[in-house]
C-alpha cells in the first residue's frame, strides 16, 4: 500500500505512538497517508479509538512479525 | 469542529500519580484537546526547578521547601517507595520499557501546548514562589479552574 510518509513507533511506550502519530499528520496534507509501525501492544486500540474521533481514516491496520502496521489517511 | 477540552487536577504528590496525569494530558493533547492541568497543593511540586532558588521565606517555608521534593524526579511512589528504593526500581524498570520518564512527559506537555496552571493559594500555603517553578506556567485560583472545567469533556482529579 502507499504512503507518503513512514512513522517508526516501534519500541515506544504509550502514549508515544499516539503523540508521534498526531505530529507526523500535522505535517501532511488532507488525504495523504501515514504509514505507522509500532510494536506497544496498546496502538492497536489507540490508533483506532484516535482515527476514529479525530477524522481521520484508518484505512488498513494488520500485524507482521510482532510489528503493527496501520495506513491513516489524514482527514 | 470546535475543540474538545480535558481538565485534569493535580493534588496528588506522588510520581506514579502524576506519570497517570501527564500520560492522559499527553493523549489528550494528541486528540487535539485542548488540555489544561490545575496543579495544587502537593502536587505543585511537579513544577518545581531542580535546582535551589535563593528567594526570602520565612522559617516555616524554608523547612516545608526542604521537607517537599524539588521537581518531578524527585518525587516518592503512592505505593512501594521503600525509602527511595521503590523509585529507582521503578524508573530503571521504565527505561527497559521506553517509557518516558515525568520530567520527559512534562516537557512533551509543554511542546504539545498543555496549558499547566499553578494554584496561587496553595502555593502560599507552601511558600512556594514563582520563581521556583517551571517558566512558561500560569498562576490561577478556582475560579479560572471552574471555567476551563465548566465547558470540558473529560475531568479528572488525581
Amino acid at each position: 500500500m502507499n504512503s507518503n510518509k513512514v512513522l517508526d513507533a516501534k519500541g515506544l511506550a504509550c502514549p508515544m505512538p499516539i503523540v508521534k502519530t498526531k505530529k507526523a499528520l500535522n505535517e501532511l496534507e488532507t488525504g495523504e497517508v501515514l504509514e505507522i509501525h509500532a510494536t506497544d501492544k496498546g496502538a492497536k486500540a489507540d490508533l483506532i479509538a484516535w482515527s476514529a474521533s479525530t477524522g481521520n481514516e484508518l484505512i488498513k491496520h494488520e500485524e507482521e512479525n510482532g510489528v503493527l502496521k496501520f495506513w491513516i489517511k489524514k482527514g | 469542529m470546535e475543540k474538545k477540552k480535558t481538565t485534569i487536577i493535580l493534588f496528588s504528590g506522588d510520581y506514579d500519580k502524576a506519570m497517570a496525569a501527564y500520560i492522559i494530558a499527553n493523549g489528550a493533547a494528541a486528540y487535539d484537546h485542548e488540555v489544561v492541568i490545575f496543579h495544587t497543593f502537593w502536587g505543585l511540586n511537579a513544577l518545581r526547578k531542580d535546582e535551589n532558588i535563593e528567594v526570602k521565606k520565612t522559617f516555616m517555608e524554608k523547612m516545608l521547601g526542604k521537607m517537599m521534593p524539588r521537581g518531578a524526579d524527585k518525587m516518592g511512589l503512592s505505593k512501594m517507595h521503600f525509602a527511595g528504593m521503590g523509585p529507582k526500581m521503578i524508573k530503571d524498570v521504565m527505561k527497559k520499557h521506553n517509557a518516558m520518564t515525568l520530567p520527559q512527559l512534562i516537557d512533551m506537555a509543554q511542546e504539545q501546548d498543555v496549558k499547566l496552571i499553578a494554584c496561587t493559594m496553595t502555593m502560599d500555603l507552601l511558600g512556594l514562589r514563582q520563581e521556583e517553578l517551571l517558566e512558561k506556567i500560569e498562576y490561577a485560583g478556582v475560579a479560572a479552574y471552574l471555567a476551563d472545567a465548566e465547558d470540558g469533556n473529560v475531568n479528572l482529579f488525581i
